[in-house]
């Protein structure tokens, strides 16, 4: 790990933003701020069912409406009607089924929306119901209606991971726990709902501007949609307004309806969504429902886990394979288990599709995994950090996968002991857990509503005070599923002024400031001598998605690459020209180039041009691919990641133990994502992740009646506001790795994944009561059920 | 309906409809796309605007109601070419992440500190509380509040030293 520089002049100095001036004045341009003259807009059609066949569609009495330019469904499709990143089960235009609330059957386009929205009723639409599926341990039933017959079977996927010997690991254990646990289908929430206009070409290709998280993907899709080649497509990504993953599908489907309908009225089509529109057809993060099976000892060594996973894929596939197959490998957390037998699947259903979210099929395990590891200490009268020490992954322990730790520096315990000291954990967790077995009877439960004289509580009880936490590990990019490369281009101009290119889209998380960063570095200039152009398709290579936090690290890798070749190529350059040694070293600081030996000098501007009277390239194109990984499917093992991050999260909370109400005091959030580039961006990802996951634990909740969603705005889908957190603390560990720039691995993803886990024991700790399903709410807390129209039971109870 | 009112601090005066809303006017016929839509209904504050100094969701105001009055924009608040500090203690903070909610947290925190020139955190995470950001957890954004007030009450001091 020594190839690691150590004095960085701007590396991890708080930077702000490159495109902060433009969006605090107001001049940022998103999606819905591009107007194109002639452009028309649109309105979705859909119907009021779940799950239904199409019989008949009659739009005979809109075709001659003025206001509608046309009509656009399947028919008007030339290519591929059905579309999806792994299984093509998604059509753009619904023609004989519908299989949740969201799909939609036409669009209608037109100059005005307020009057396409009028005459949309008009359409007559005969259709049959067909038996709704809302729960995917139903739908795996035999006898249960397909949802895609396609395939034959409602599920989805499955990923077995086999490892050891789980029979005779229970029967070795002293003692067993098994517990079920729920969690629930969230909204990405970004605040900027969908929108994307399509622009035909004179010379037959098409644009096409947007709200769009993957430009790369998208134009995969509309060009096999259109039947047209890639380079026909042309992707521009305007700024966009929030993502978390969810800005790819959705997209990449409204960019080819508006393709289609762009081409077919040979004018500019905008879809424009309100909040609705984008709850109602947006994916969703997956329900899960885990069921844990614990084999461990006295001593708090746990030897054996049988884990069974179950999620709601919805009625898309979308990235369902991808999404469980990082719960398959992380499902057991980061502890050293000898016996690990884990099923991971994912399941159709009617509900509203759910594919990649902030977190990716790691927040609903660590729930999980993190609650029953306090559950297994307090049986055998342990701490929450002394059961974890006892089985915390350490240096060159062996993985669940089969994968020996040993090629950085595993950080887990560091993390989780300074988050322990940070917070003054033990002796909190002692003492509020004390305060809360001694009226921990006084918690409402089930039907028991009308309280006895003796449960009145006084003012002063009913605030009760928890502290919890949680810790992880997660595998760093694609992992063994996808090839994992990325690109990246450094064109420095003979001023010395430099534009970058990547493959790699900013989703707003700041990623265009990290790689001028990256490149300010190497070369020794300031970042404001940097231009990042627009991320459009015709000018960059594909460089896979910008997933699973993997930006910082794949296109990080690609930065220093080009950057280093420049600079290597300016080097030779003067070397010779001072007639120096080859070898000799040169100084880029400051905007200068300096050989100390000699007293040589020159200005990095003066070197650009003098490099460019001499012919010398200095626009790179540079490449990182990661390191290959390996994967056996039967059994799920093998170096499913290449290298991995580690973080704890502590939460202290207060319960109100009359009204079941949450408040969260602290968050104190220690990661190791390995090189800090931009401290400032690297902080706001903290503060964001952990809000997010502080929703996800407390407060947030699609509900679904019969597949419908019944939040479909802000007024009902509560996100956390300033109010509702007090303070979150963000700690760094810069944990040694060589990949990608100078080791700078993720963050964006562990920031959210932890947060639940450690609210969710802090509860326990504040009311002495485990709960079981997320999202803890009033009723969660106060009643152990949700108030829902069908009662389903959840987890255990 | 005619109506005549101040826009970022210029008499304008225009031709609406009684059915529009406030925020389609300044973003249709002004051209002023930096006021954001995320939710129509009031909830997100995206598309705060002030009105007569008063954080208002233009969402929910319609063209015709605003005759006479003054209205400030996110375009209005920088300083001609310079920004204002609030502007840039949103930079320095790191208050700023996609953006989106950005434009609408500046105006209303204006609207705090025209109010309110001293400002606790409580006062500061209440004036927000309508503003909803999905990226930032809002602590970068309180901190350049606070950081804004601190540094004109600095400049009053120095003022009167
Ligand atoms: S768009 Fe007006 S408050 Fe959300
Ligand atoms: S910065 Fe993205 S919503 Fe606030």
């Amino acid at each position: 790990m020594e190839k690691n520089k150590k004095n960085f002049k701007i590396v991890g100095k708080p930077i702000v933003r490159q495109d902060g001036v433009t969006k605090v004045t107001g001049k940022a341009k998103f999606a819905a701020d591009y107007n194109f003259p002639n452009e028309l807009q649109s309105v979705m059609l859909r119907i009021h069912s779940s799950h239904a066949l199409i019989k008949s569609i009659d739009f005979s009495c809109i075709e001659n409406d003025s206001n509608v330019a046309a009509i656009i469904d399947h028919r008007d499709i030339p290519g591929d009607k059905k579309v999806g990143v792994i299984k093509k089960d998604q059509p753009i235009f619904c023609s004989e089924k519908v299989v949740t609330p969201g799909d939609v059957i036409a669009m209608i386009v037109g100059k005005s929306e307020r009057e396409l929205i009028k005459i949309k009723d008009k359409i007559k639409i005969e259709y049959e119901d067909l038996p709704v599926l809302t729960d995917p341990s139903k739908s795996l039933e035999t006898d249960a209606p397909l949802i895609h017959p396609e395939y034959k079977s409602n599920l989805i996927v499955h990923y077995p991971l086999r490892k050891g010997n789980v029979d005779s690991g229970f029967s070795n254990s002293e003692h067993i726990l098994e517990q079920t646990y729920t969690t629930q289908n969230i909204e990405h929430a970004y605040i900027e709902p969908e929108c994307v206009t399509a622009i035909p070409q004179i010379d037959n290709s098409i644009k096409i501007i947007g709200s769009i998280q993957n430009p790369h993907t998208t134009r995969r899709i509309v060009a096999a949609v259109l039947g047209i080649s890639l380079s026909q497509v042309v992707i521009i990504q305007a700024d966009l307004g929030g993502s978390f993953g969810g800005k790819d599908d959705t997209m990449n489907i409204l960019s080819a309806r508006a393709a289609v309908a762009a081409i077919k009225t040979g004018r500019p089509v905008k879809i424009k969504y309100s909040r609705e529109d984008s709850i109602l057809e947006s994916y969703k993060r997956h329900p899960y429902v885990m069921h844990y099976k614990v084999g461990y000892n006295s001593s708090g060594k746990i030897t054996t886990m049988k884990i069974d996973v179950t999620a709601d894929g919805g009625a898309y596939a979308s990235m369902s394979p991808f999404v469980t197959w990082r719960t398959v490998v992380q499902a057991t957390g980061p502890y050293e288990i000898e016996n690990v037998w884990t099923d991971v699947k994912a399941v159709y259903t009617n509900n509203p599709y759910t594919g990649a979210m902030r977190g990716f099929g790691s927040p609903q395990p660590i729930f999980a995994q993190e609650s029953i590891m306090d559950e297994i200490a307090e049986r055998l009268g342990m701490n929450p950090v002394e059961i974890r020490e006892i089985n915390a992954l350490k240096q060159n322990s062996v993985t669940s996968t089969g994968q020996r730790l040993e090629n950085h520096e595993v950080t887990l315990t560091k993390a989780m002991k300074t988050a322990i000291e940070k917070t003054g954990f033990v002796d909190k967790w002692n003492n509020y857990r004390n305060q809360s077995l001694d009226k921990s009877n006084f918690i409402l439960s089930g039907e028991d509503l009308i309280l006895s004289e003796d449960k009145f509580i006084s003012r002063q009880d009913k605030l009760r005070r928890g502290i919890g936490l949680s810790i992880s590990l997660r595998g760093c990019s694609l992992g063994a599923e996808g090839i994992d490369a990325a690109a990246a281009l450094v064109a420095v101009q003979p001023d010395g002024s430099v534009y970058l290119l990547s493959g790699l889209a900013e989703n707003g998380q700041g990623l265009r400031t990290t790689y001028s960063i990256v490149a300010a570095e190497i070369l020794g200039i300031a970042t404001d001598k940097i231009i990042y152009l627009e991320q459009d398709t015709s000018r960059i290579p594909d460089s896979g998605p910008t997933v699973a936090s993997r930006a910082t690290l794949m296109g990080g890798g690609a930065f220093r690459n080009a950057s280093e070749i420049i600079q290597k190529r300016i080097t030779n350059l003067l070397l010779n020209e001072w007639q120096l040694d080859k070898e000799a070293e040169l100084i880029f600081e400051d905007s200068m180039i300096k050989h100390i030996a000699s007293n040589k000098s020159i200005e990095f501007t003066e070197a650009c041009s003098f490099a460019s009277q001499r012919g010398i390239n200095l626009s790179v194109v540079g490449w990182y691919k990661g390191p290959d990984v390996s994967w056996d499917e039967e059994i799920g093992q093998g170096s499913a990641y290449f290298t991995y991050v580690y973080g704890c999260h502590v939460a202290e909370v207060s319960v109100n133990i009359n009204t079941g109400e949450i408040y969260i005091n602290k968050i104190t959030a220690v990661h190791d994502a390995g090189k800090i580039i931009n401290i400032l961006g690297a902080q706001g990802q903290v503060y964001g992740g952990s809000t997010q996951g502080a929703g996800y634990a407390v407060w947030e909740e699609i509900d679904k009646h019969n597949g419908f969603i019944r939040e479909m705005n802000f007024d009902q889908y509560l996100i956390p506001t300033s109010k509702d957190i007090k303070s979150i603390d963000a700690i760094f560990i810069e944990g040694e790795d060589d990949y990608g720039a100078w080791g700078a691995k993720s963050l964006g993803e562990p920031t959210l994944e932890l947060t639940a886990g450690a609210i969710a024991n802090a509860v326990k700790n504040a009311t002495g009561k485990r709960y079981f399903n997320l999202p803890l709410n009033l009723e969660e807390i106060l009643l152990n059920r949700k108030l829902r129209p069908e009662d389903m039971k959840r987890g255990s109870e | 309906m005619k109506i005549t009112f101040k826009l970022n601090g210029e008499n304008v005066s225009i031709e609406v409809e009684s059915y529009k809303r406030l925020i389609d006017m300044l973003r249709e016929d002004f051209e002023l796309t930096g006021t954001k839509e995320g939710c129509s209904i009031g909830e997100c504050g995206a598309c705060t605007v002030l009105m007569d100094g008063k954080a208002v969701n233009s969402c929910l105001v319609l063209a015709a109601q605003i005759d006479g009055a003054e209205i400030l924009t996110i375009e209005g608040v920088n300083q001609g070419n310079n920004l204002s500090d609030l502007q840039r203690n949103f930079l320095t903070h790191g208050a700023v992440q996609c953006g989106f909610c950005t434009p609408g947290m500046i105006l209303s925190s204006l609207a705090l500190l025209n109010e309110n020139p001293n400002p606790t955190v409580e006062e500061i995470e209440e004036s927000i509380a309508g503003n909803l950001c999905r990226c930032t957890g809002y602590k970068q954004i309180i901190e350049a509040v606070k950081a804004t007030a601190e540094m004109s009450n600095q400049k009053l001091r120095n003022q009167s030293a």
